[in-house]
């Protein structure tokens, strides 16, 4: 083990600190243990991605950081605050896109909603609204339904409500994992650019190898159900990301190869363990 | 097989070629005036006994004769109040009630098994109840109104409630909504086409037990003219009233339509239709 879960004292821009983490679901006389040991920091202004095969457990653990499940034990603390309740300064994507936006409402309104439910004024909103659908490139269509919308614009539509909310860490669950590949390759270049612009901290879960060391300066690679971190890899990859140039660097295929080894061994049930 | 009666155009074609919208319309057209036309024709050649079913001329003069008297715009006004005071405290209980019946849990398991048993008892069962303690005013139509008109809304609100889309939850959770915002943002917005579906099935309903009421109650309005033009022998007037009743089932069925379109024109029912 390389922290000890005892630790808790953090160092000054540790945002998102995880001790110990466990989460077992208690189903009638079948419990399922999902999570059975994480323990990782996130610093602030980190784009960390975690990969693991599905089922492993990565919604799972991205219910318990954003306070929507209560983890059978360990801590998540953001900012030193232990999170009991969906905490504030985070926003969360969903990958059902499609269910977290309201059909109800306009592209705007939806991106509105939650300034208002904190109470910001109509102009401040408008204005923020307007921002956010700019920085996604989606300020024409902030009239219309998200249902008169792709499903790459959609997910837009809940990173821009996100961006708009000013969160301090933003969390991902496989969000681009039901878009078409050229959609999806332009998604992680907003994520990307969003990152370096507004200066986030984003926690990115997906099941593609790829798109994680292609998005991410670090790689947590999980296990199998019941789920603990595999590996945790630096991405010494260029800051300046392009589609092109970067998956065709060698360092990109190293870093492939190594990550692809770890989930391989993962889906064969290593544990951390174990002897490599 | 109906390819080669097709292709040969039999005389019976037009059974099953699919018609466009302007034929559909026109077909209905020609069913209503064929129906008027038995009921103008079956009378006079004596196939129906005129004495019991005057012909249709003889109806609609007896229609425009009643529309002369004030007695009959008091009496549709009597039937209007009652139907619509009973519909709106019906409607009143059932968001209410179905709003913490499909809300929240316990009370649902609470009140199933009590609703299940209540909720087929026949509405005309309590007529002798009602007259029991109310006499023949207004008030006993009022309770069969209630007791019939409150399950539709109740039970279409209780569904609409537990309908909420669990991702459309854990985004109101994730981005902090407060309760009542929720409430009124997320869970209104989602019940509202269950409640304007119980609305309609609830207008139908009260205005079937106002009738049925003044008819063997004796309560005022157009039930109880029915009544007294079928003692005094007047037949055709009888039909006429029977008529205006009908023109009223079908003009609240026709304006909740209306509002239906307005307010859930983001909703699959509506927005296909809509769609070019
Ligand atoms: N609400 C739940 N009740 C019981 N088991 C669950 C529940 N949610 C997830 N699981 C189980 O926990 C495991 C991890 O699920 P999940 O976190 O969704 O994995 P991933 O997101 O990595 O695909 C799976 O075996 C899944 O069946
Ligand atoms: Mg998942």
């Amino acid at each position: 083990m390389t922290i000890s879960d005892s630790v808790s004292v953090q160092s000054p821009d540790v945002l998102l600190q995880v001790r110990g983490l466990r989460k077992t679901y208690e189903v009638r006389n079948d419990p399922i243990e999902a999570i059975r040991r994480l323990t990782f920091d996130i610093h602030a202004g980190d784009l960390v991605c975690i990969v693991g095969p599905s089922g492993a457990g990565k919604t799972t653990l991205l219910r318990s950081l954003a306070g929507l499940l209560t983890p059978s034990g360990g801590s998540a603390k953001l900012d030193g605050e232990e999170i009991v309740e969906p905490p504030k300064g985070m926003a969360v994507v969903f990958q059902e896109y499609a269910r977290s936006l309201f059909p109800w409402l306009t592209i705007a309104q939806n991106v509105a909603l939650p300034l208002k439910a904190q109470g910001v004024d109509r102009a401040t909103r408008a204005e923020k609204t307007a921002k956010a659908l700019e920085a996604v490139g989606l300020a024409d269509v902030a009239k219309r339904y998200p249902w008169q919308l792709s499903g790459g614009m959609q997910q837009r539509v809940a990173l821009a409500r996100a961006v708009a909310y000013e969160p301090r860490i933003l969390l991902m669950d496989e969000p681009f994992a039901a878009v078409d590949a050229q959609t999806r390759a332009d998604l992680e270049d907003l994520v990307r650019n969003l990152w370096h612009r507004l200066g986030l901290t984003v926690l990115f879960v997906t099941h593609d190898i790829d798109e994680s060391i292609y998005l991410g300066q670090r790689v947590l690679v999980l296990s199998n159900r019941p789920t603990e971190i595999l590996d945790d890899i630096a991405i010494n990859l260029p800051d300046e990301r392009d589609q092109l140039t970067t998956r065709n660097e060698p360092e990109f295929a190293r870093l492939r190869a190594e990550v692809y080894e770890r989930v391989q061994q993962a889906k064969a049930g290593r544990r951390p363990g174990d002897a490599a | 097989m109906s390819n080669n009666v097709a292709t040969r155009r039999s005389w019976l074609w037009f059974l099953w070629t699919p018609l466009n919208a302007v034929q559909r319309a026109w077909a209905g057209v020609a069913g209503v005036v064929v129906f008027l036309v038995c009921l103008q024709v079956l009378p006079l050649t004596g196939a129906v006994d005129p004495k019991h079913t005057p012909p249709l001329s003889e109806v609609i003069s007896a229609l425009v004769s009643r529309l002369a008297t004030p007695q009959f715009w008091e009496a549709l006004l009597n039937t209007l109040t009652t139907w619509g005071i009973g519909l709106g405290i019906s409607v009143a209980i059932g968001v209410v009630a179905g709003l913490l019946i499909g809300g929240i849990p316990v009370v649902r398991e609470f009140t199933a098994s009590t609703i299940e048993f209540l909720r087929p008892i026949p509405s005309v069962a309590f007529i002798p109840l009602a007259v029991l303690l109310y006499g023949t005013g207004r008030d006993a139509t009022l309770l069969l109104i209630i007791y019939a008109a409150v399950w539709q809304m109740l039970i279409q609100v209780s569904y609409g409630a537990q309908d909420v889309d669990p991702v459309a939850r854990d985004t109101a959770r994730s981005y902090r909504f407060p309760k009542g915002f929720t409430l009124i943002n997320v869970v209104v917005p989602t019940v509202l086409p269950y409640a304007v579906t119980g609305f309609r099935l609830s207008a139908s309903v009260a205005l079937i037990l106002a009738i049925t009421g003044e008819l063997i109650i004796g309560t005022p309005g157009l039930g109880k003219l029915i009544v007294i033009a079928q003692e005094s022998g007047a037949v055709a007037s009888m039909y006429a009233l029977v008529l205006v009743t009908g023109f009223l089932g079908l003009a609240v069925n026709v304006i909740v339509r209306m509002m239906e379109r307005r307010v859930l024109h983001w909703h699959a029912s509506v927005r296909r239709e809509g769609m070019k």
